[in-house]
């Protein structure tokens, strides 16, 4: 019997296969093949984004938000990723019987916190609640229309010979959270989710340089599944530095107990930007004056060579491919 | 953590390989035993560094890759019973049994748990009285003592809903069985660091002593199997069989007695299956006497013979480093990540699973 399975919702192989073997298979169309962050559409001569997201994570608190602050913020992102300004968002709770008042208070209040930060409105909303058993506690969905930058044409099909790749700041802080949160392992350190809303981020970068080709945000499957859409959909091999990756050492150190790979961990407040090398100072420059990108580097390039894949130059002066992620990941045995 | 990067230096990667391109010798072939090698390997990419004369060759020591396909079948079966909760390492999840993989089975309804040590099983026995908890006890000398502590403890707390269905191996006796395997033709081992920090240098002394075979104890960063390959390459050319150790910041050469004494406390050694493999003499650890009401297998009164699954999967051959992965006919094609036909494919220390995910014509 073929039946879903966790790997279909985690953003590698699986989930593609769900998207272009039964979705796409039925609702597909010039803008949804495009497979961007947001759908690019044209109205009245405006340009607009327009996206939405569910957000399921457990647990619902975690360090450095919760599942409120992480519905705004995806939404925004994959609006403003798309080089839209976000403008609207609108807001979809499904409920368990039973969950906290208090609990729903405080989300709903980091909802509007990040909202007002992020200079959206959200505008319309829907509740469900659904019989105890039914639901892990609560789901959220967020839907956002944003309106296009003039002059700016971002695409994971834009990718050319000669861009760099860009990232603003330590990469798996938010999938390796949650990992540690979930699972009670009681590493020592700062583990907080890097959560956040990338609009002014994004505005900062494009005012820096507005032909930039393409920005993803990094979520699941991390940036190694964002690389290798992006090496698909422009059909370019990129190499990555793995010197030049950030990664911090408290991400760094529970990665390696349980055998995973920094470069599959999600990211909720991480984009990974493709740059012609001639501007890449300068995005990168005005990247760092901005405090989610004070982290910033370029961490590999987009080669010359035939064909779409991406790889890695190694600490060690060796290269490995850099594969898209398949299934969930597990934690090793030893 | 402290102590990561400095073992992924570039700079010393680079000294270490000038140093191995200097120790002159004629094409040697060394195996490394450990499946968190082979991983390492492919992840720092370190074959492509090395001179061309030295030949890294993946061995059988990945513990999920070892474990017989019936195995993996009677845990399917397990988990479908009623009033059972089944725990296990991640690793176990996505390995294929005739009847779909745990994964499948917890998607149609199991209750499965993937825990990161055996004593979490404690918990879900003792919040769970009404149900029998199964942890499928597998792994090498690395993870027996943890589960010989959770059946100790178990005890102490009275609990008589837990139950270990155990596949646990030791390593020296399966490498025993590699040296005497004429169509091998090895030269050196990189020795199981992680093996090493329980059970000590003095298991391995064989190698030397009977086979003329030089080992190296070391970890898995980068600068460790460099390292490490250094030292064996320069015993292999100057034809000294001596077992080195190199990963003396974890492995003392009495391993770690209280471990062992656990491990001693609860087991015995028996005859064990090895996937692709076949039975190797004491090379196997099941409860003893003493701890038999743990036993899943009596438990549950489980016939349970040993067979692998057949369908061309070749992993046998890889496992006793005979043939690469790239070398098997179902390698990408029959047998992906997604659809496995052998556990070498999806366990992540297995060398199919390193091959598909790391290498490829660069």
């Amino acid at each position: 019997m073929n039946t879903i399975m966790l790997s279909h919702g985690s953003g590698g192989t699986q989930t593609n296969q769900l998207i272009n073997d039964l979705f796409f298979k039925y609702f597909s169309n010039d803008i949804l093949n495009q497979m961007n962050d947001a759908a690019q559409i044209n109205i009245d001569f405006k340009k607009l984004a327009f996206t939405t997201d569910s957000f399921v994570v457990n647990p619902i608190f975690f360090a450095g938000g919760n599942i409120g602050k992480l519905a705004v913020c995806g939404t925004v992102n994959d609006l403003s990723v798309s080089g839209a300004k976000p403008l609207y968002l609108t807001s979809a709770f499904i409920i368990e019987e039973g969950f906290s008042m208090a609990n729903l208070e405080i989300i709903v209040q980091s909802m509007a916190e990040e909202a007002k930060k992020s200079g959206v409105k959200i505008v319309a909303g829907d509740t469900k609640v659904v019989e105890k058993g039914n639901a892990d506690g609560l789901y959220i969905n967020t839907s956002g229309i944003g309106e296009i930058y003039k002059n700016v044409n971002i695409n994971c099909a834009n990718a050319l010979p000669g861009d760099v790749v860009i990232v603003n700041g330590t990469l798996g802080d938010h999938g390796m959270t949650i990992l540690c949160e979930r699972n009670n392992l009681g590493f020592e350190g700062d583990l907080t989710s890097d959560c956040a809303c990338l609009n002014t981020l994004v505005d900062c970068m494009l005012e820096a340089y507005n032909g930039i080709h393409v920005i993803r945000d990094a979520t699941r499957g991390g940036v190694a599944a964002v690389l290798n859409e992006i090496s698909d959909f422009s059909d370019v091999t990129i190499a990555l530095e793995e010197i030049l990756i950030p990664i911090k050492e408290e991400v760094k150190g529970a990665a390696e107990m349980l055998g995973l790979d920094p470069l599959y961990i999600a990211n909720e407040g991480k984009l990974c930007a493709l740059v012609p090398e001639a501007q890449a100072n300068q995005v990168l420059s005005a990247m760092r004056t901005h405090p989610l990108g004070a982290n910033a580097a370029i961490i590999g390039r987009v080669t010359e060579e035939l064909g779409h894949r991406v790889y890695m130059n190694t600490v060690v002066g060796g290269k490995r491919l850099v594969d898209m992620p398949s299934g969930i990941l597990l934690p090793r045995i030893c | 953590m402290k102590f990561v990067d400095e073992f992924r230096s570039n700079e010393y990667s680079k000294l270490l390989v000038e140093n191995l391109k200097s120790i002159t010798c004629n094409k040697i072939n060394i195996m490394e035993v450990c499946g968190s090698h082979t991983m390492a390997i492919f992840r720092y990419g370190i074959r492509d560094i090395l001179p061309p004369n030295v030949n890294l060759i993946s061995g059988p020591g990945c513990p999920v890759c070892v474990t017989p396909q019936s195995y993996i079948d009677t845990a399917l079966e397990l988990s479908s019973r009623k009033d059972v909760i089944m725990a296990s390492f991640g690793d176990m999840m996505k390995i294929p049994g005739r009847k779909g993989s745990l994964l499948k089975k917890k998607a149609e309804g199991a209750d499965i748990r993937i825990v990161y040590s055996p004593m979490d099983c404690l918990i879900i026995a003792q919040e769970n009285p009404s149900k029998q908890i199964i942890f499928l006890a597998v792994g090498f000398e690395t993870t027996a003592p943890m589960t010989a502590v959770t059946a100790i403890e178990a005890r102490k707390k009275g609990l008589s809903n837990l139950f270990f269905f155990t596949a646990h191996k030791i390593v020296p006796p399966v490498m025993e069985a590699l040296v005497n395997d004429p169509d091998l033709n090895l030269d050196g081992f990189l020795l199981p660091g992680n093996v090493c920090a329980i059970i000590g240098t003095e298991p391995f002394q064989f190698l030397s002593k009977n086979f003329m075979i030089p080992g190296v104890v070391t970890g898995f960063e980068p600068v460790d199997i460099l390292q490490g390959l250094v030292t064996l390459v320069s015993l292999i050319s100057q034809k000294d069989p001596r077992i080195s150790n190199d990963y003396k910041r974890i492995v003392r050469t009495d391993g770690n007695p209280k471990a062992r004494q656990y491990m001693d406390e609860a087991f015995n050694l028996v005859d064990s299956n090895w996937r692709g493999i076949g039975k190797v003499p004491k090379s196997g650890l099941e409860f003893n006497r003493e701890f038999e009401e743990f036993d899943a297998i009596k438990h549950f009164g489980i016939s349970y013979e040993a067979y692998d699954g057949g369908s061309g999967c070749r992993c046998g051959e890889i496992l006793k480093g005979k043939i690469k992965p790239t070398q098997c006919p179902l390698f990408k094609k029959l047998c992906t990540p997604e659809n496995p036909v052998g556990s070498c494919m999806v366990s992540s220390e297995g060398t199919c699973a390193a091959y598909f995910r790391y290498y490829k014509e660069l």
